[in-house]
This record gives structure tokens, C-alpha cells and sequence, in this order.
């Protein structure tokens, strides 16, 4: 079964109206939580019980951290959600955005009801113009249908939701730094602790989730946590969003059960192009080192599989590679990505990110040293869990992967000067 | 704790903040500042860049920086660090096209360098630059989130995927 949570409206016409997404029960849920005044832990119970894991990447287990918050505590609290794709491959919120906008806004207002927060921001990258223009005309819709506002549907809550829009900078995409973008900053994450269920927007109590993590929220109300969780497999709770792209037939955004074998993905994606044959996979956005062909072939979509293969699910980003990519130029790319995005906080990251980049963009074109792959090993090792955020790791994890799996490609670069793939 | 978090505020408060920019702009940054806490008025500033930019040709001067400061009583500086730290937002002038071209991975094992390729041999220009008669400039961009259709660019407000040679030569030159 495919699209049963974020993209259940996809085959209507126009999804996006809130007459279409009323007509499927939309809002009903929220409709019944402010009528019978639900207690609120109730919800994060339910939440719980569905095994939703953070959608973003980190895969926290999403009615957990609502239960950091300290409800009765008094004084606003936040509720904020990161539109900010930015994970190289992913490209699943942007689809939500566009398609089901009012279910990530049902969504935010049962947060925000179940942590008491009467106030949510919903941070979309800048250059996401046309999911923010949708986003922004089903606001306007929930507001003149009384979804947000005061006294909701009578029922004495208060919600008020608001879109901000980011402008060009991947770290936003960190929960801390993004916090600090909405403040009017420059996005440089925070030391955690304290966490943002602590201390968050403007230093007060925050939830902030992910896109996809709380669209699905109204459809695991609606059809309870226990139906979510059985979609998926153990410790993987639910049906994920993946964006799958690369030298494949059919790329687009599948939402599909956690456990689903790759190889399904992959069919449902048109396969491979030009039936040309597949090399490595990244399995979950660049961040998640590379997993050889034919090992993925053999692994489920799922968190636990994909990390026991010694990479992670990440967003769900999938690229395939097939056999005339080049690995070193792949990595070379990744690395200047990472160069180019650290905020250049922590020294580690801000010039350990150049160094990698320099390193490997100098095996690439031929400049490599017999020592160079000693090299990376190192200043990997000296980068990861050195800084502030997980943007430094991020950096390391594909370079380490790529020297796991393919370091005979990046020995052949340094002692002939090119490329063994003819690429 | 020993966390802090209070709004920066600039040493002398504009009296007539009105006058800094047209009362569209105006309306449009007071519209933002609507949005959040009162005492947050700098929370709109990468808003109030944007929308500045935008009615400046799409770049932004140390003059525009100062007023958007101004208007949103921040200090000058703070501005200047959001302006720098942000990859949408331009300190020289730039073509009346943009031209934001991702080459991250999946473009990039999809073709984008030869889009680049060819664009840059059509306009004449290097990533970076700007065409002399103002038109185009490209910029090479990260992943802008649309990798299902790689390769792809942003002119403007709008996404242009599945790129071919032949399909880029009739964007562009169907721009004004």
C-alpha cells in the first residue's frame, strides 16, 4: 500500500482546497479533540504509540519530545515546523506543501493543543516560492473557516499560525539554527542543552518537528497510533515519504511502509535508466555514507536495516548511482557542499569542511598524494563530534563511506591521474 | 540557566520611520512584523531584506542594509551579518534574470554540468557573472529541493526541472 498518511489526496483534483480536504475528513479530527476538550496527554500518548520518529533526519521519536514540554508551565510556547528541506536528494516537503497544506496545518494546531503552545511558525525555505504561495492561500482558507484563530470552533483554545520564510542556508535546517533564523539572526545552532523544549523561540518552550512528522499527526489521531505503527516494522513505525532520484526512470516522492524492500522502491521508481546497472545507493540524503548496489538490493527501508548497513535513513533521500558514476567527483561535489554551507562556528567544521573538500577536489583532478586517503581517515575522525551541530558529522559520514566502500576508486584517481570509471 | 535571549537594539530609535522606504514597503515589512512577538521586531528582517532587494533590482546596498536597520531598530551591523550570511541575498548588482543553476549530486549525475556548460557559452559568462547587458546572471546554487527533476535551475520565483540544452534555450530566450 502507498500514500496512506501525507499524500492520501494525491489522486483528487486539486488537493490542495480545503473544500477537498474536508470532503475527505479533514479537520474532523481537530473538529472532535476541541468539542470533547481531549486531554491533551492523551495525544502525546497516541503520538507515542504510533512509533513516529522524526521525519527531518534524526528520527527522535516525535511524541517524546512533545512530552519535554512542561505544558502548565506559564508563558507562551512555541510550536514550530521546519520546511526547510535542504538534505541534498530530498525533496518530500516541498510535495506536502504543494498537495496537502491543510493537513500540516491540522496538524499544527493539534500540537500546539497538546503542549499548550497558541502560536506556531512554519519555516519554509526561501526558495520554496510556490509551496510557501500555497501554504500561505490554505492559511488564509483555515483562517476564514476558523481553524485558526481565537476560540477555536468555540472552544475556548487560541492558535495562531505563521509562515516565515528562510533565505539560502542549509544549516536552517538544523532545529537550533532555524530558531535562531526566525529570531533575526544568523542561523548558527545553539549548545543543547538546554533543548528547545527548554528553552526555544525566543527563549521560550518549543516543539519544533519536521514537515512530514506533523502531517501525519491528524491521520494517526484519526485512525490511532497502533494502525500507524503497524504500517511500518519494529522500532520504524508508520509509512515514510522517500525522494528518490538519479540515473533511474521514474524519480518522484513515494510514500511507502517502512520495511519496504529497496529493490520495491526502486521498481516503483521505473527501475534503472537505460537499463544501465546500478552501482551505489545513498540511502537517506547526502549526509548518509554510500551503500554498494547490490548490498541495498538486499535491504528494507526501514531505520534499523539501513543503519545495521552501517548508513541511515536520514529524510528518506534516495539517490541510486549507477556504474559510470564517478565516486571520487560524487564525493567531491558532497564535500564542497559541506564546505560551502558551514556557518563556520566551530573550527572543527569550518575548516576541517575546506580541508576535506581541498583534499579530495585535488584526487579528483589528478593532484592526489599517496598519503591523501590517510589523510581524510584523519581529519574525519578529528571533525566528527567536535562541534556544535550535527553539520561537521555530516560532512565526515559520506567520506567515510566512500573510503569504506570505494577506496580502490580513489587509490586508481591518485596513481594514474584519472578516473577508473572513464568518467 | 545562564541562557539570555533578548532582541538587539540599536543605540537611537528612528523617529520617522515611515519616510525610510515607499509606504508598499512599508506596509509590506509592518505586515511581517505582524507575525511575531512585538518586542521582535527583528524577526522580520530577512523578510524586510528581501522585499528591499526585490524593489532594488534584486540586490542590496550598505545604504538599503542601514535603512532596513533602521526601520526594524536593530543595529546596523546585525543586519549586515544576516545580508552576508544568507546565499538569496545579493551585494552587487546582478542580471535582471538570475539564473540560480544547481549542480549538487543528483543534477550533477543527471547533466547539470552541461547545462552549465551551455548556458555559460551562450551567454558568454562564468558561473558568477552577469551578461554586460544586465540580462542574465548565473549562480551556481546547492540543492534546491527538486531533485526528481534534475537537472534544474530558479530563474526568479520559479522552478525549471527535467532541463535539456534545447529547453534552456527557449526559457531563456523567451525572458524578456
Amino acid at each position: 500500500m502507498a500514500n496512506e498518511v501525507c499524500l492520501r489526496n494525491l489522486d483528487q483534483d486539486r488537493p490542495w482546497l480545503l473544500k477537498r480536504y474536508q470532503a475527505a475528513g479533514g479537520y474532523e479530527v481537530l473538529s472532535r479533540i476541541l468539542k470533547e476538550n481531549t486531554p491533551p496527554d492523551e495525544i502525546i500518548e497516541e503520538v507515542k504509540a504510533s512509533g513516529l520518529r522524526g521525519r527531518g533526519g534524526a528520527g527522535f521519536p516525535t511524541g517524546l519530545k512533545w512530552s519535554f514540554i512542561a505544558r502548565n508551565a506559564p508563558g507562551q510556547k512555541y510550536v514550530v515546523c521546519n520546511s526547510d528541506e535542504g538534505e541534498p536528494g530530498t525533496f518530500k516537503d516541498r510535495d506536502i506543501l504543494r498537495y496537502n497544506p491543510h493537513q500540516l496545518i491540522e496538524g499544527m494546531i493539534i500540537a500546539g493543543y497538546a503542549i499548550g503552545a497558541t502560536v506556531g511558525y512554519n519555516y519554509i525555505r526561501g526558495e520554496f516560492w510556490e509551496p510557501y504561495r500555497r501554504f500561505e492561500d490554505a492559511l488564509e482558507e483555515a483562517r476564514a473557516a476558523g481553524f485558526l484563530g481565537k476560540n477555536l470552533l468555540g472552544s475556548g483554545f487560541d492558535f495562531q499560525l505563521h509562515s516565515h520564510l528562510g533565505a539560502g542556508a542549509y544549516i536552517c535546517g538544523e532545529e537550533t539554527a532555524l530558531l535562531e533564523s526566525i529570531e533575526g539572526k544568523k542561523g548558527q545552532p545553539r549548545y543543547k542543552p538546554p533543548f528547545p523544549a527548554h528553552f526555544g523561540l525566543y527563549g521560550r518552550p518549543t516543539i519544533i518537528n519536521n514537515t512530514e512528522s506533523l502531517a501525519s499527526i491528524p491521520v494517526i489521531l484519526e485512525k490511532g497510533g497502533s494502525w500507524f505503527k503497524k504500517l511500518g516494522v519494529e522500532n520504524s513505525g508508520g509509512s515514510k515519504l522517500f525522494s528518490i532520484s538519479g540515473h533511474i526512470n521514474n524519480p518522484g516522492v513515494f510514500e511507502i511502509p517502512l520495511g519496504t524492500p529497496f529493490s520495491e522502491l526502486l521498481e516503483m521508481a521505473g527501475g534503472m535508466k537505460e537499463g544501465s546497472k546500478m552501482k551505489a545507493v545513498i540511502p537517506g540524503g547526502s549526509s548518509a555514507p554510500v551503500i554498494p548496489g547490490d548490498q541495498m538490493m538486499d535491504l528494507t527501508m526501514d531505520y534499523d536495516a539501513i543503519a545495521k548497513a552501517g548508513s541511515m535513513l536520514g529524510s528518506g533521500a534516495v539517490i541510486v548511482m549507477d556504474d559510470s558514476t564517478c565516486m571520487v567527483k560524487v564525493l567531491e561535489r558532497m564535500s564542497y557542499f559541506y564546505h560551502e554551507e558551514s556557518c563556520g562556528q566551530c573550527t572543527p567544521c569550518r575548516e576541517g569542511t575546506g580541508w576535506l573538500y581541498r583534499v579530495v577536489s585535488r584526487i579528483e583532478n589528478g593532484k592526489g598524494r599517496p598519503e591523501d586517503l590517510a589523510l581524510l581517515d584523519d581529519m574525519t575522525v578529528k571533525i566528527a563530534g567536535r562541534t556544535i551541530c550535527a553539520l561537521g558529522d555530516a560532512a565526515a559520514m559520506p567520506v567515510q563511506g566512500m573510503l569504506k566502500h570505494y577506496r580502490d576508486e580513489f587509490e586508481y584517481h591518485i596513481e594514474h591521474k584519472r578516473c577508473m570509471t572513464g568518467g | 540557566m545562564g541562557f539570555k535571549n533578548a532582541p538587539m537594539t540599536s543605540a537611537k530609535p528612528v523617529e520617522d520611520k515611515a519616510k525610510l522606504f515607499s509606504s508598499e514597503i512599508c506596509s509590506e515589512i509592518d505586515r511581517w512584523i505582524g507575525k511575531f512577538p512585538e518586542q521582535w521586531r527583528q524577526s522580520a528582517v530577512m523578510a524586510a531584506l528581501q522585499v528591499v532587494q526585490d524593489d532594488n533590482g534584486g540586490y542590496l546596498t550598505q545604504e538599503l542594509m542601514d535603512k532596513v536597520a533602521a526601520y526594524l531598530e536593530m543595529p546596523p551591523v546585525s543586519v549586515y551579518e544576516v545580508a552576508t550570511f544568507y546565499s538569496m541575498y545579493e551585494l552587487k548588482p546582478v542580471g535582471r534574470h538570475k539564473v540560480c543553476v544547481c549542480t549538487n549530486v543528483s543534477c550533477m549525475i543527471n547533466g547539470s554540468d552541461r547545462i552549465v556548460e551551455h548556458m555559460e557559452k551562450k551567454l558568454g559568462i562564468k558561473l558568477g557573472e552577469t551578461t554586460g547587458d544586465g540580462r542574465y546572471t548565473l549562480k551556481e546554487v546547492e540543492c534546491l529541493g527538486a531533485c526528481g527533476g534534475a537537472p534544474m535551475f530558479q530563474i526568479g520565483n520559479k522552478y525549471y526541472e527535467n532541463l535539456t540544452t534545447e529547453l534552456v534555450d527557449s526559457i531563456l530566450e523567451g525572458l524578456e
